[in-house]
């Protein structure tokens, strides 16, 4: 067992209260799995990655704990955390365009970051032009300023410096997203090499994008509202989903070859909750078209069946 | 209704704009009334700069855009405003097409100097029959701030306000990205029944699959210029450009995995100045040979 969230609960400290963006968050990942943690923007996806391995000064860790590998990740200690990060947890951000310094070769970059973890560059440059060689990046681009680097190459650059040291886990957040069809492929099939590589042993890709991650994740988790709706392998997700918001969501996406002169495909009415007060129970019970009574109570993250996960009281019955 | 000749847009680029950068090169293709026209491409292929050419936000440099059998594109400020009577554009970003010191619905007020001497019922009753069209409840979207509303709500508005100008064109640039997923397939389905009622769109757009869902004719852009244009069914049905193949198997599907091996994305084309020839293989099927597109299998 790789990774292990149990009962997490992040929360955004703002004047008009606490945003609930992650609540009660229970789940694990294996060795060698790669696993999408799927929603809309605002369910909590990208909080919940950033969590386990840097909190902003607006977050706030309010219960639960978090195992990597048999040890405790301190989350909640910003200094304490420093140790895992890089060397056991590493990010891919959001924009990874800009999370080299304009100002600073790429190499620059690299080589500071190396230093500031007590690891000498020279010991690890043969490595590091070699993994930028396997993503198809010359020598060069250690020479080079970000600006000179388009958006894929950079996000490959980005790729291969934080996953140097072989992290056991890696959160790539959105990082597809901003790419053209062609380079997402590219970026997306690189991180299944990454993990056959055994550069990293396991994966959180969070995206908004469920087509993405069928390619490449072999489990996917959907978050709705800052909870856990259902976690199930990648086919079970996309084939024969439980939970009735996983089922509207698949439902409504548009594939190549799908007409809307012959097939007309339907949105969810409604909008998520506002996280600031959630409802009680269910939180898709607005948009829900087979809430119930028993909705108002919260259904737990129950296994239905050996990998497959869903908070759904019609699911589970 | 729109046509398109030959037009091009060269941006002087480098330090002291000394070197040409074609962005635009020999494109040509029409919308007529009740048709949704999908042109696609990457970052870089022009697609939007042909919208905002469309729009008149853009100088063309050469050819000519036709709007009605008027040229629209070199248009003085009195006709232009006439111009955008018929032809309204709705861009990617909703959030930042709004003041957010002002209430939302305030861009519907901004169009009313269009209707001179229109009493303040009859008014209303235009924006409730627009809000009803683009399916908003007025009850909840009216005497909001932008941000009290969702990212489809916003959008819907602004097709909604450019509907109140009674328009024949939309040039929708990139209106479903910023959208998730549940609601975006709602405001594509809209641009759907509004075709019907004879509107024509010029749906900009990277993600093929969306372009696929919408639209009665595709044309793919690749670095200013058309490799393949045509009905949808024939562009996505049987695509004969290297470039348009390689842009459907990168696609990320919900039911298939992609196959084996990542296809290389053709060789950079030369950036001649030479556009290539556009070949009709089929009835109703364009393909670009010759240039820099390498062969077509046909």
């Amino acid at each position: 067992m790789s990774l292990r969230v149990d009962d997490l609960s992040v929360y955004y400290r703002t004047l008009r209260g606490d945003v609930k963006a992650v609540d009660g968050a229970t789940f694990s990942i294996d060795d060698g799995e790669i696993m999408g943690l799927a929603g809309e923007s605002g369910c909590g996806k990208s909080s919940l990655g950033k969590s386990l391995i840097r909190m902003d000064a607006r977050m706030k860790h309010v219960a639960g704990r978090v195992e990597l590998d048999g040890r405790e990740l301190p989350i909640a200690d910003d200094a304490k955390m420093n140790e895992f990060r890089f060397r056991d947890v590493s990010i891919v951000p959001q924009y990874s365009m800009s999370a080299l310094t304009p100002t600073r070769k790429v190499g620059t970059v690299a080589h500071e970051l190396l230093e500031s973890r007590d690891v000498p560059f020279d010991k690890v440059k043969r490595e590091l032009v070699r993994r930028l060689t396997l993503v198809g990046l010359s020598e060069d681009v250690l020479d080079r300023y970000p600006i000179e680097l388009s958006g894929g190459m950079k996000q490959r650059t980005v790729m291969v410096i934080s996953t140097l040291l072989d992290p056991s886990l890696l959160i790539a957040d959105e990082i597809t997203s901003a790419l053209d069809v062609s380079s997402q492929r590219a970026v997306g099939e690189l991180l299944v090499e990454f993990r056959d590589r055994e550069f990293v042993k396991s994966m959180i890709v969070i995206t908004h994008d469920l087509a993405i991650l069928y390619q490449i994740a072999d489990t996917i988790l959907v978050m709705y509202a800052g909870k856990l709706a259902e976690k199930a392998p990648a086919e079970t997700i996309v084939r024969s989903p439980r939970h009735p918001y996983t089922q509207l969501l698949i439902s409504s996406l548009p594939e190549v070859g799908v007409r809307f002169d012959e097939t007309r495909l339907a949105g969810i009415p409604g909008k998520p909750p506002s996280l600031l007060a959630p409802p009680a129970g269910c939180r898709f019970r607005d948009r829900c078209p087979l809430a119930f009574a028993k909705c108002e109570e919260a259904p737990p993250f129950v296994e239905l069946e050996p990998g497959h996960e869903v908070a759904c009281w019609k699911a589970a019955a | 209704m729109l046509t398109l000749e030959g037009v091009t847009k060269v941006y002087k680029v480098g330090t002291f704009g000394g070197k040409r950068l074609r962005a635009v090169n020999e494109v040509s293709f029409q919308v007529a009334p009740g048709q949704v026209v999908s042109l696609i491409g990457e970052s870089g292929s022009g697609k939007s700069t042909i919208g905002r050419m469309v729009l008149g936000l853009s100088r063309v440099t050469e050819g000519t855009i036709t709007f009605e059998g008027q040229d629209v594109s070199r248009l003085e400020s009195g006709r232009r405003r006439a111009y955008y009577g018929d032809v309204q554009g709705v861009f990617q970003d909703p959030f930042s097409s709004y003041n957010p010191i002002f209430k939302a619905d305030r861009v519907f007020t901004l169009v009313k100097g269009f209707f001179p001497g229109i009493g303040r019922s009859e008014w209303d009753e235009k924006v409730q029959h627009a809000l009803n069209a683009v399916r908003l409840e007025p009850g909840t979207c009216l005497d909001k701030y932008p941000h009290q509303l969702s990212g489809g709500q916003l959008q819907r508005m602004l097709i909604a306000r450019a509907l109140l100008l009674d328009i024949k064109l939309l040039v929708a640039d990139e209106i479903i990205s910023m959208l998730d997923a549940s609601t975006r397939i709602d405001v594509l389905n809209l641009l759907g029944d509004l075709k019907q009622r004879g509107l024509g769109v010029l749906f900009i757009t990277h993600d093929l699959s969306l372009g696929n869902y919408i639209s009665d004719r595709t044309v793919i852009l690749r670095h200013g210029e058309v490799v393949e244009a045509g009905a949808t069914s024939k562009v996505f049905g049987n695509p004969l450009h290297p470039y348009t193949k390689m842009l459907l198997s990168s696609v990320p599907q919900l039911h298939t995995k992609w196959g084996a091996g990542t296809p290389r994305p053709a060789a950079e084309p030369a950036n001649g100045d030479v556009a290539p020839r556009l070949v009709e293989v089929e009835p109703d099927h364009l393909v670009a040979t010759g240039g820099d597109g390498g062969e077509v299998a046909a």
